[in-house]
């Protein structure tokens, strides 16, 4: 069968915001990635003794979360709650529900590994005998770690009746989310749409990681000759996407296009050529309906393992050859996993309004067997078209097109 | 917003495949919940297989039932997969590891983790490259990934696999999520055509009073309550029975999926 992918009406970032390791709210992440200073830092979370580096955000340990949310209290969403409180995003979802009423706004966000944390810490407090899981912890199950809790706070912290769900397919999850918001705007279900991700450190993740090897014991270098391996980190990031037919959008930036797809391949390696990547960033141009030579900059997945970047670099390469400029910023954030789409997303938007691509941080000789041209230091100009690649276990890929209208 | 069916996948206690379960549902044979047979999940390679957790081999099993009633290559296919708790069973080991002081987490345990194992597993059995989503939406995990899937057949005009799925919660985490029953339903949902054998339009309303109503079968509204993907029995008690009908499914405490059925041939 032919498929065809049908150009998608362009969705307008009217307001985003981001809290990661380089800060709280847009500013900060702005003012680091001019600097050219990392959030990453020696792991110190909670008692985990592997030698890495990782992208905390700091003072998530410090407050809890009021009367009215407190069931939902755990480190993912203290950190979703962070993110809400940055750059007046509460105020514009405030304003979007005078305009769309509140059952006509969706909350489609992403993560990966949820509140898993309460239930590692509740399983270190088992009963020696019967094997029970202590009390606090039981009625705390659905509020923390079940995967939709994330998009419960949000939508009942934002006080909003619209359609609602989690999106979890590990790396991919944030970006998607873009995806999944825009499908259901086009069918009516919803006039705009909450996307995002917010992803927390937890033991599953510092551990699994390190049981792949995957894991950098220096702050992660993208594209370098001597890359080996990842840094983890976490994010909390928002956009509110409304129609361009509906706000006046000039000048604002907006998501052009998607393309999502699958590996079909292994799940924790990514397909040797690279045919999913390729897939996802071709359709991401086809429903934005531009041709490569649109593209002036390419944010890319970066993670700094040996394989993605080669790989990506391949994909990347094949559709745009060595013109456009291409950078990782997970120098600056780590990887966010379930967060890094949400996390790039908003990263790509400051690109676009500051006329900023950010040269990879950490990066000191670019690997020369990677063909496309990754910049190594900042660049300033005018930018009007960039590609956000986001790929992840299970070899779920998703791109993004954003651009200035 | 509307669609056809071209094939479902089922697999519960009781409900051991689409054919031999409709006369169940429709209430012409007793519904006798018995222990089901380990899923063959035949797509999958033997490698895969040996190392796929439950929810892997029942959802690759229904999904697999559902594409081959529907005729459609699976390569062609975007899937979305709906769940509420995911690899509940991958969580106890990882956290019983974690709660060690060696912390020696197993990496194959680790990637199979993820939400979407169940949707990377059947990616890599089909050899597939299309779209792929894993979700979840606690007890309303179901209508969610009707929504998404009956959104992307509409936007896209193409066919996609939903496949929904939870298993049973070991102990101890079933303390805080006591699932019982393991309950996995696949549906091939696509643009509607002159030819097509049963069609469903789909609409978001606003919750009103009457809510979502029970089965009139105590043992299937029991399943139904335990487990989050079971919530589609009304749905397909409504295909079963042949007729027409309208199905209501709760999507959250604000809003209801309103699913009015056309003919019913399959």
């Amino acid at each position: 069968m032919l498929r065809s992918v049908r150009p998608m009406t362009p969705l307008v970032l009217s307001a985003y915001t981001l809290v990661t390791a380089n800060g709280r709210g847009v500013g900060p992440v702005l003012q680091a990635l001019r600097e050219r200073r990392s959030g990453l830092k020696p792991c110190d979370f909670e008692d985990v003794t592997l030698k890495t580096y990782v992208g905390r955000v700091a003072g998530l340990e410090d407050f809890s979360l009021d009367y009215e949310i407190e069931r939902f209290d755990c480190r993912n969403n203290r950190l979703a709650w962070l993110g809400l409180q940055q750059d007046g995003f509460m105020v514009a979802v405030a304003e979007a529900k005078q305009r769309y009423g509140a059952h006509r706004i969706a909350v489609v966000m992403g993560t990966s590994t949820s509140g898993i944390l309460e239930t590692e810490h509740a399983y270190r407090t088992r009963d020696p005998g019967t094997d029970g899981l202590p009390n606090w912890y039981r009625t705390r199950y659905r509020y923390t770690h079940n995967m939709f809790s994330l998009g419960h706070f949000v939508r009942t912290c934002l006080g909003l009746q619209g359609p609602a769900m989690v999106i979890s397919t590990a790396c991919s999850s944030s970006a998607k989310v873009f995806a999944t918001a825009a499908r259901l705007m086009q069918a009516g279900l919803c006039d705009a749409a909450i996307v995002g991700g917010v992803d927390s450190l937890c033991h599953t993740t510092l551990y699994g990681f390190s049981a792949l090897q995957l894991l950098s014991a220096g702050p992660c270098r993208p594209c370098d000759e001597d890359r080996d391996g990842l840094s983890l980190a976490e994010a909390a990031g928002y956009a509110l996407l409304e129609s361009n037919e509906r706000i006046s959008g000039r000048g604002a930036v907006a998501l052009l296009g998607y393309g999502e797809s699958t590996d079909g391949y292994h799940m924790s390696h990514p397909h040797p050529e690279g045919a999913g990547a390729v897939r996802a960033i071709e359709d991401s141009l086809l429903r934005a309906g531009i041709r490569p030579e649109a593209i002036e900059y390419v944010n890319l997945h970066g993670t700094a393992t040996a394989a993605n970047d080669s790989v990506e670099d391949k994909a990347v390469y094949s559709i745009f050859g060595a013109r456009p400029a291409c950078s990782s910023t997970k120098g600056w954030t780590g990887h966010t996993l379930g967060a890094a789409g949400i996390t790039e997303a908003v990263i790509s938007a400051l690109c676009l309004t500051h006329g900023l691509m950010p040269g990879t941080l950490n990066c000191r000789r670019v690997d020369p067997s990677l063909k496309s041209r990754v910049l190594r230091e900042n660049q300033t100009g005018s930018l009007s078209c960039v590609v956000s690649n986001i790929f992840g276990f299970g070899g779920n890929n998703c791109s993004l097109v954003l651009g200035k209208l | 917003m509307k669609v056809a069916i071209l094939g479902i996948g089922l697999l519960a206690p009781g409900l051991v495949g689409w054919e031999s379960s409709r006369a169940v549902l429709a209430g012409r044979r007793p519904f006798q919940p018995e222990e089901v047979p380990e899923p063959e999940a035949a797509f999958l390679p033997p490698n895969e297989r040996r190392r796929s957790s439950d929810c892997v081999r029942w959802a690759v099993e229904v999904a697999q039932e559902a594409i081959v009633q529907s005729g459609l290559d699976p390569v062609d296919v975007p899937t979305v997969f709906t769940s509420s708790g995911g690899e509940m069973g991958v969580f106890d080991k990882l956290c019983r590891t974690l709660a060690t002081p060696e912390r020696m987490v197993s990496p194959t345990l680790f990637h199979q983790s993820v939400h979407n194992t169940a949707a990377g597993y059947w990616g890599i059995a089909t050899a597939g490259r299309q779209s792929s989503t894993a979700l979840s939406c606690y007890d309303d995990s179901f209508a969610a990934g009707l929504l998404e899937a009956v959104a992307m057949v509409c936007v896209e005009q193409w066919p996609v696999l939903l496949v929904a799925y939870d298993l049973p919660v070991p102990a101890p985490l079933n303390e805080a999520r006591p699932i019982a029953t393991g309950f996995a339903v696949a549906l091939v949902l696509a643009p509607p055509s002159d030819d097509s054998p049963a069609m469903m339009q789909v609409r978001l309303e606003t919750a009103c009073a009457e809510g979502t109503g029970c089965l009139e079968n105590p043992a299937l509204d029991r399943l139904r309550q335990d487990n989050p993907a079971a919530r589609s029995l009304p749905l397909l008690i409504a295909i079963a029975g042949g007729g027409g009908g309208t199905v209501r499914l709760n999507l959250h405490d604000s809003q209801q999926c309103i699913l009015e059925l056309g003919s019913c041939r399959t």
